[in-house]
């Protein structure tokens, strides 16, 4: 065990993980972290803590984790490359673990441009992949960036995001595998709709032996309307949204049930899948759809 | 080269409204062949000021002169008779010449008329694009000779982001992803594979967070 962490157990047992996600506030209210963390309690092993999530501010991943830790959960604290250098980076990192983070999922970070400061400075100091590996060597050397010695190495438990929806295509799993030798433990991926197109990545990654060395979760999340899958199909980056769910979002009498069911589906599929080791739901601001998916999904923690 | 854009009228009229007498100083390197600070512009600028200070009440002068490099000492040196009582030097170079002019003339107040932008090149006329970031560490010989520290929105070192799609990058569908294209070059020449190595963390000692850059040329001491 390199972190002791429950998610770590669960994947190391080869038990199907299940991993949800929690946005922090865009305020200093920790009742809404806790009112999300009961809504997800017993229904997760872990859950993603999101860290200024689509570029716009919101309490920080580190204290919102904190406060997840506190109600039971165990919490997988996202960094993203765009706001820190590595110095702010590696303190985040040290002071996340001395407050009991045990997961820490390693991304670039949406583009300034998106969010509610876009007039910020980007910082992009490292990306996901020079992230990955210092927080590697801090864990495992023990070692700062610099190459100075740590005397006491924070034990983590490092994922990735990987987008098989990404150009160039032939590119994406040879990313991901990148990310692998860096150092990363498992890596959840962007929501997946387009399952054909999924399984064609995931036979790349066991072809580059990527499945081997880290735990691949699929991600999933439910369509509230079908406007939301036409935003999601033509605004958002980095997205493939088939028509076929499109339309039956449109042509459904209670679309958020019709969601529901297009997730509930997904899972059912990606399950199949050979290398898929869990299923990670992006239900953001409607974490109260995730009990039902999962229940109608059969899944449960550590269930398998 | 250097490409600067003159920035709007309003503000230069905002700033040199406070002044008598003032002198516009063109330079006829870079921003003259970007077609925004050369000869020809900073004498229409000037005319436009003259009218608008005609129109408005204004009193004083408005003179011009143009410079051919106004990052060099002797030619910045060279319009002193020029610059000699003035209120403000008014200049339609890159910040670099600005800065030149305040430092050779202290008493003078000096003004940007000019908005400096990028190191960029020509893709077709009157189109300009960035191409440098004068980064100081030059490595585009493993990216087919294109830049991903200043061409890739993130400063990407390790290939295409989540957000690449089309060839496209995700902050506009007007920006080319510059990794697609650093891809579509190596695998041009069957390199594709050089990508799956780990590129970084870059030093960026050598860049702008290292403080300002000063270079000397050996065996050519002042």
């Amino acid at each position: 065990m390199r972190s002791g962490s429950v998610l770590e157990q669960v994947l190391t047992d080869g038990k199907f993980a299940v991993t949800a996600e929690l946005g922090p506030p865009k305020g200093a209210d920790p009742q809404v972290i806790v009112d999300k963390a009961n809504i997800l309690k017993g229904h997760a092993d872990a859950v993603n803590i999101t860290d200024n999530q689509t570029a716009i501010s919101r309490m920080c991943s580190m204290a919102a984790a904190k406060i997840a830790i506190e109600q039971g959960l165990e919490p997988i604290m996202q960094m993203t490359c765009r706001d820190r250098n590595r110095l702010a980076m590696q303190a985040d990192i040290l002071g996340a673990a001395a407050l009991g983070v045990k997961n820490l999922l390693c991304l670039t970070g949406d583009h300034q441009s998106f969010g509610n400061h876009p007039e910020a400075l980007g910082v992009f100091d490292l990306d996901s992949i020079t992230l990955i590996r210092m927080v590697r060597d801090m864990r495992d050397v023990p070692q700062f960036q610099c190459g100075e010695e740590i005397t006491f190495a924070p034990k983590l438990f490092i994922g990735a995001a990987a987008n098989p929806y990404a150009d160039p295509f032939p590119f994406r799993a040879v990313r991901l595998a990148k990310k692998v030798e860096a150092g990363i433990d498992f890596c959840q991926t962007q929501i997946i709709y387009n399952v054909e197109k999924f399984e064609e990545f995931m036979r790349q990654c066991r072809e580059l032996g990527v499945t081997e060395k880290c735990k691949i979760l699929a991600g999933v999340a439910p369509l509230k309307s079908a406007g939301m899958a036409k935003y999601m199909k033509n605004r958002v980056a980095g997205m493939d949204v088939p028509d076929e769910i499109v339309e039956r979002l449109s042509a459904a009498e209670d679309a958020q049930s019709e969601g529901i069911d297009v997730c509930v589906e997904v899972i059912n599929r990606v399950r199949e899948i050979d290398g898929v080791a869990g299923v990670h739901v992006m239900a953001v601001e409607w974490e109260a759809a995730v009990p039902e998916i999962l229940s109608r999904a059969g899944l449960r923690p550590g269930s398998e | 080269m250097i490409t600067a854009e003159r920035k709007p009228f309003e503000q230069i009229k905002a700033v040199t409204d406070q002044f008598e007498n003032i002198l516009v100083v063109g330079c006829n390197t870079c921003v003259a062949v970007c077609l925004t600070g050369g000869e020809k512009e900073a004498e229409q600028l000037a005319s436009q000021l003259r009218l608008q200070r005609q129109n408005d009440g204004v009193g004083g002068t408005v003179e011009t002169v143009t410079v051919l490099r106004q990052c060099e000492n002797e030619y910045v040196d060279s319009v002193a008779a020029q610059v000699e009582g003035k209120d403000l030097i008014l200049s339609t170079a890159c910040s670099i010449g600005p800065q030149l002019f305040a430092d050779r003339f202290p008493k003078v107040r000096v003004a940007p008329a000019m908005n400096t932008n990028m190191l960029g090149v020509v893709k077709q006329h009157h189109v300009w694009t960035e191409y440098c970031a004068a980064c100081g560490d030059c490595g585009i010989f493993n990216t087919g000779g294109i830049c991903p520290i200043v061409r890739c929105a993130k400063t990407l070192l390790n290939g295409p982001c989540g957000g690449s799609q089309g060839g496209r990058c995700e902050i506009s569908p007007d920006v080319p992803c510059v990794w697609q294209l650093i891809y579509d070059k190596l695998a041009s020449f069957g390199l594709e594979g050089n990508l799956s190595r780990i590129g970084g963390p870059k030093n960026w000692s050598k860049s702008s967070s290292g403080g300002p850059r000063t270079m000397k040329k050996e065996g050519f001491e002042p």
